[in-house]
């Protein structure tokens, strides 16, 4: 009823090939991001936007970035948190080096760090394939957190062995540090997601997106129609790489404020993972459900027991939270294995026919 | 030039010198190799016979090692503790086969690898929330296990072997001995066989894939239980030895995931090459390098040969 395309006519190539061809969505997506940008910072407290939606836009964005590369070009990858890690040292070693520099210039260049070192990752994709693939990344995880704590240059060779965020200002207002406020931090990464989210999409619906494509579904035969495979791959992990880098830096920078090698650790890998097969392999929108899904329902399951007046140990929610995630994972995974973005075409497609069954 | 020494040259004269330490280090890195072929043995056999990629193998260990300790600190006698986490594990097959592999049947291998991971996070919830986080000692002297160490002279040194070490070894060689006989000749190993050639024709013949999973998975529970027992001998039982399950992983795709002689030697040599690599070449990079080590040498076996050592070849059409 409410959500129909009927009588919406395109005129131009343009109009065809917009991002939101629908009326609906377009209103729907203008809505979205007048309240993420306008409402959210005006009505939710600074522990909502730090603790909740700060680190969900930052999960959403390395949930991108494996996406772009596990969903769309086939290539599954272990090594996010490494390349997460490589961004925000890269970003910690540039603030050093060019302090003048504006700071959000200075994370999205350490997103070419994370894309240098990913694509040197990413040369063995060549021959290796699948979870063979997959194992041979683990290798860039294990290599990249050693090197976090063995080489004493990144973190400039200080005692702890970790990165601090330097205060920065923009137009007077500090963004990172410890003065930054959460609301300043918040539109900041805000505005980097959408924007690069917004790059995200075209890209996949131009060439490049469509090459991945081509030899995720099949690659021999993606060879014969003239992909160059080399390429495809090699730039699907350089791109990737750079999302998960930004992500890092994002991570280090506008979230937790300081950071070692430990954050960086195979965990954060697995964690990408779940986030981009719990959303949907293949989906942007799928990346923000799954990152909002996998931080989020921790965070539910802690608070439950208070808000039903229930006292249980803290140990034993732990634990309970670890069981009910696995199962929960189980259960989407039967479900619908095809991840939360499937369940959200399904419901789209009810509304556009509702009332009528089909 | 004094670099290239370093790495060319004074390791293998170390070696050399002091022959003792050599063999030491060797046999370190073989009883490491050992029981990391162990934990890749359960991946093979559940890859082989239902196209799983079990994430979750490693914390099969330490749940079945858990479990055989739980029920010992309760008051069961050891060997009757033994059967019954055997029965668990059992248990443990037929839940996984009803509520993750019929529900996902004909599902992408990725997707199930997935619900594998959901299946460690259950276990280290259920683990936990049961047997207490803390790490627990196994009851090595109650199973008869030996303790000690044999020492010998040789090549002008002292070698000493720990006795445990010696047990894990023979038991290893004699589960995978076990093993490839009941692939080999008995009318289910017949059947692993057939299903993991191709699911579809192993049904038409009338092979039931339900019981076989079953089957496979406590086989895999078997291995996780024998593993989970040398591994608690050697330090003790504490969910940190699911990063050591990680281990495994570079062991599988050096020997190529469906072969079982490739888990044994994959392990070997991703353990003896650890350990030779952290002892004399370690000191170079500033030290543990054994962590990464493994996967690196992985990766060099895999651009070689893409399908592991002993993987069947890929044969791709179009």
């Amino acid at each position: 009823m409410l959500y129909r395309e009927t009588g919406q006519f395109k005129t131009s190539y343009a109009g065809d090939a917009a991002v939101f061809p629908i009326l609906q969505d377009r209103i729907g997506i203008a809505t979205i991001l007048a309240l993420a940008f306008v409402a959210v910072p005006l009505a939710f407290s600074s522990f909502w936007i730090s603790a909740v939606l700060i680190p969900i836009l930052v999960f959403s964005l390395a949930a991108i970035g494996l996406n772009l590369l596990a969903g769309y070009a086939g290539q599954i990858s272990l090594g996010t948190g490494g390349f997460m890690g490589v961004g925000a040292y890269a970003c910690y070693k540039l603030t050093t080096l060019l302090p003048e520099m504006n700071i959000i210039v200075l994370i999205v260049l350490s997103g070419f760090a994370a894309a240098a070192i990913g694509t040197l990752f990413g040369l063995p994709s060549l021959r290796i394939k699948g979870f063979y693939l997959a194992v041979a990344t683990l290798a860039a995880q294990f290599f990249l957190s050693w090197c976090f704590v063995r080489v004493g240059w990144l973190y400039n060779y200080n005692v702890s062995g970790a990165i601090e965020v330097p205060t920065r200002t923009m137009l007077g207002v500090p963004v990172t540090g410890p003065s930054a406020t959460p609301v300043t931090r918040y539109l900041i990464i805000l505005s980097i997601v959408v924007g690069m989210t917004w790059v995200a999409s075209n890209l996949i619906r131009g060439r490049i997106g469509r090459m991945w494509m081509a030899v995720r579904d099949m690659d021999i035969a993606a060879e014969l129609i003239g992909i160059r495979l080399f390429h495809t791959k090699l730039i699907a992990f350089a791109v990737s790489s750079f999302y998960c880098g930004v992500a890092g830096a994002m991570m280090v920078f506008l979230w937790f404020g300081a950071a070692e090698a430990d954050s960086f650790n195979i965990d954060l890998s697995f964690r990408i993972l779940f986030m981009v097969i719990i959303g949907g392999l293949g989906s942007l929108i799928g990346s923000f459900f799954g990152a909002a899904l996998i931080w989020g329902l921790p965070i539910v399951l802690r608070s439950l027991p208070d808000a039903l007046g229930v006292s249980i140990r803290a140990a034993t929610v732990e634990h309970l939270q670890f069981m009910i995630v696995g199962a929960l994972i189980i259960f989407f995974l039967a479900v619908e294995p095809n991840g939360l973005a499937r369940l959200w075409q399904i419901g789209k497609q009810k509304l556009r026919v509702w009332p009528f069954p089909y | 030039m004094d670099l290239l020494y370093k790495i060319f040259l004074d390791p293998f004269i170390q070696m050399g010198t002091a022959p003792d330490l050599l063999v030491q280090t060797l046999w370190e890195g073989l009883v490491a190799g050992v029981l990391y072929a162990l934990i890749a043995l359960g991946y093979v056999l559940i890859y082989k016979a239902s196209g799983v990629f079990n994430f979750a193998q490693g914390i099969m260990v330490v749940f079945a090692a858990l479990t055989l300790v739980g029920l010992h600190e309760e008051g069961v006698p050891a060997y009757v503790a033994l059967v019954l986490a055997l029965g668990v594990m059992l248990a443990l097959a037929i839940a996984v086969e009803r509520i993750i592999l019929r529900p996902l049947v004909n599902q992408p291998e990725i997707i199930l690898f997935m619900a594998t991971f959901g299946l460690t996070s259950l276990l280290i919830g259920f683990g936990e929330f049961v047997f207490g986080g803390e790490p627990k000692v196994m009851i090595a002297d109650e199973l008869h296990l030996p303790s000690g160490a044999v020492e010998f002279q040789m090549l002008g040194g002292f070698v000493s072997l720990q006795k445990i070490d010696i047990a894990a070894a023979i038991i290893a060689s004699l589960m995978v001995a076990g093993l490839a006989a009941f692939f080999q000749s008995t009318r289910i190993g017949r059947a692993l066989r057939a299903v993991a050639d191709s699911h579809k024709a192993a049904l038409s013949v009338g092979i039931s894939l339900e019981q076989i999973w079953v089957i496979v998975w406590f086989a895999a529970g078997i291995v996780a239980l024998a593993t989970g027992i040398m591994w608690g001998a050697r330090s003790n039982v504490s969910f940190a030895l699911e990063i050591v399950a990680l281990k495994a992983l570079p062991v599988l795709v050096l020997g190529g995931f469906t072969s079982v002689p490739g888990a044994i030697v994959g392990g070997v040599i991703i353990g003896v090459s650890e350990k030779l690599g952290e002892f004399y070449w370690g000191p170079l990079l500033g030290s543990g390098i054994e962590s990464w080590l493994a996967y690196v040498i992985a990766l060099v076996f895999l651009l070689a040969r893409p399908q592991g050592l002993f993987g069947e070849k890929i044969i791709e059409r179009v």
